[in-house]
């Protein structure tokens, strides 16, 4: 076995795990406040990618100008989802909620291919190319800054989450929304906010996952693999979300390279699969999953 | 009712209906005037949960809804504010059972309820006011809230609510669950915050004894109404008061004397 090759693939598939991650952290956000579980994470995360391209390739913005303004774009998104959506459907059952956003994922898809149409387009260059090697091992650039970004990201919401007053408030929802009422905690105002981070996360990873490898309206079915992610890892655990991610990125990429592509998802279900026969609510969740 | 001193809340003819079907307020009337610890006892089920709920706008998140009457707080109509506004306001409701946040230490269950403070103008309260209270608080300020002991957790509730410098503080069932001692313990502490920050307080008890130590007026309610009520004095000299409520009764074959037990069970959200 040549283990050179073999590093190569597993730092390929920590880096494209460090992205299901920083999406599965998103995901989290949304369930922990709300619980509800967000199906259109995936192709908000490629509606990202779409308002990066448009506002650079289209109004002909800077890069450094464009990446700040998608970001606040999938904030807006966010919160316009949770007031007009999601809000509304509060108390309802949770598989209402749920089809409300493979619903909405779908219109994303189809607004994206209606604007800029089906083909997969690339978005201009902006990631620095000088190749990387760790060691002996050769790391794509655009993978390595990608994972880099991804893992400031993270380390940023779960410092924000652990210390910051607004870290608490959510928290404090996430475990008992009519105590954090009595705290005088605007419950209605952390939802909006956790799905103002979520969806500006999700376009930002748009943004880098798109550079990686081009975007497409069919780009949401990341979002497929961020479930996985977040189901193996436990849907309410930034910790999981982050575990999870890598775990799948490898199995992503060593099966898919030692395997065959087509092996790619019977590998991560299968870990899936097993993961939930031993434990039912992922490595790091604790509360109760709502039956689906 | 209490007459001469200023009426801090004044809940008047209220209904509350629960799901649309299930009425369990029948038209019940209570005041509680600034600065006094008002008592509000009854069986298990009168009711009295829901009084508070009422008071403090949390029914709407139990699909529960005022339907008739109405509740003044400080002088202004409780209908149009958010529970979160009310608490804004100094209206500061330690739920029943506690309800800590099990999963965030002591210290964050303080920040937690600093958001009562907030668009007040006020600066927030230092945790030190309530480790000077509950100096066992402060031992533990690093620890998850849910590792505390039952005791220990009736004081971070009680602790949470002093971090919103309430004007007023609906306690449910402060006693549920504790020792004897515990239960006198809090209770003594509860006299000295009632006493020393000025707080009035609307207490909801099974334990009628320890709630007349330190109330002055009380308000006995059964199938969500008020039945008897007085000044505590009068109430402990009163003889179904006695009997039903003190278990001091002389075994007489009243039929629902069987009551009496109730306040020594546990409760069914404990198991
Ligand atoms: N969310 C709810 N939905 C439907 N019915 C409810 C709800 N909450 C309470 N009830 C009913 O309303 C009645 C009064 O309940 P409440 O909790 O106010 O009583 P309580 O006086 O506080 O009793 P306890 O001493 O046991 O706490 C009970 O019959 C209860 O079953
Ligand atoms: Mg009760």
């Amino acid at each position: 076995m040549d283990w050179l090759y073999v590093t190569e693939v597993a730092l390929a598939g920590l880096g494209a795990g460090a992205l299901y991650a920083l999406t599965g952290v998103a995901f989290v956000l949304i369930y922990k406040a709300t619980r509800v579980v967000n199906l259109a994470i995936g192709e908000i995360l490629m509606l990202g990618g779409y308002v990066f391209f448009g506002l650079v390739a289209g109004a002909g913005l800077s890069i450094w100008a464009a990446i700040p303004l998608t970001i606040l774009a999938g904030a807006a998104l966010g919160a316009v989802v949770e007031r007009a959506l999601i809000r509304p459907m509060l108390g309802e059952s949770p598989i209402s909620v749920f089809m409300v956003t493979i619903g909405l994922g779908s219109i994303l898809a189809g607004v994206v291919e209606l604007g800029w149409g089906a083909d997969p387009l690339r978005l201009p260059e902006f990631i620095p190319n000088t190749p990387i090697f760790l060691g002996e091992a050769y790391l794509a650039p655009k993978v390595a800054y990608g994972a880099l970004v991804a893992a400031l990201l993270i380390a940023g919401a779960v410092i924000a989450l652990r210390f910051s007053r607004g870290g608490v408030a959510l928290r404090a929802t996430a475990r008992d929304q009519g105590a954090a009422y009595s705290m005088g905690i605007d419950v209605g105002r952390v939802f909006s906010l956790s799905w103002m981070a979520a969806c500006a996360t999700a376009a930002g990873a748009g943004v880098i996952v798109g550079a990686i490898g081009g975007i497409s309206p069919t780009m949401g079915i990341f979002g497929l693999s961020v479930l996985v992610v977040v189901i193996v890892g436990g849907l309410d655990s930034v910790a999981g979300a982050l575990v999870g991610g890598l775990l799948i990125g490898l199995v992503e990429a060593l099966a898919g390279s030692f395997l065959g592509g087509e092996y790619k998802l019977l590998a991560t279900f299968s870990l899936l699969i097993l993961i939930l026969m031993v434990r039912p609510y992922g490595i790091f969740g604790t509360h109760e999953i709502e039956r689906l | 009712m209490p007459m001469d001193a200023e009426i801090l809340l004044n809940v008047n003819n209220v209904e509350v209906v629960y799901n649309r079907t299930i009425q369990v307020l029948r038209g019940l009337s209570l005041r509680v005037p600034k600065g006094e610890i008002v008592a509000l006892l009854g069986s298990n089920g009168a009711g009295k949960s829901t009084t508070l709920k009422a008071v403090s706008n949390l029914l709407e998140l139990e699909d529960g809804a005022v339907t008739a009457g109405h509740i003044e707080f400080d002088g202004t109509d409780l209908a149009s504010l958010t529970p979160h506004g009310l608490v804004r306001r100094g209206l500061f409701h330690v739920m029943e059972g506690r309800r800590i946040f099990e999963d965030l230490t002591v210290e964050e269950n303080l920040t937690a309820a600093t958001f009562s403070l907030s668009g007040r103008g006020l600066p927030i309260t230092p945790f030190d006011l309530v480790y000077s209270y509950f100096p066992r608080l402060y031992e533990r300020r690093k620890g998850l809230a849910g590792y505390l002991s039952g005791g220990e957790q009736q004081m971070l509730a009680i602790g949470r609510a002093l971090i919103s410098k309430p004007k007023l503080i609906l306690l449910d069932e402060p006693s549920l669950g504790l020792s004897p001692k515990l239960v006198e313990e809090i209770f003594t502490i509860i006299a000295r915050i009632n006493r020393e920050q000025g707080v009035s307080m609307l207490l909801v008890e099974q334990n009628a004894a320890v709630a007349f130590s330190v109330a002055s007026y009380g308000y006995i309610m059964e199938m969500g109404k008020v039945v008897i009520d007085g000044p505590v004095e009068r109430l402990v000299k009163d003889q179904d008061v006695q009997e039903f409520y003190l278990g001091l009764g002389g075994g007489g074959a009243h039929k629902s004397y069987r009551d009496v037990k109730h306040y020594k069970r546990r409760k069914r959200w404990l198991s």
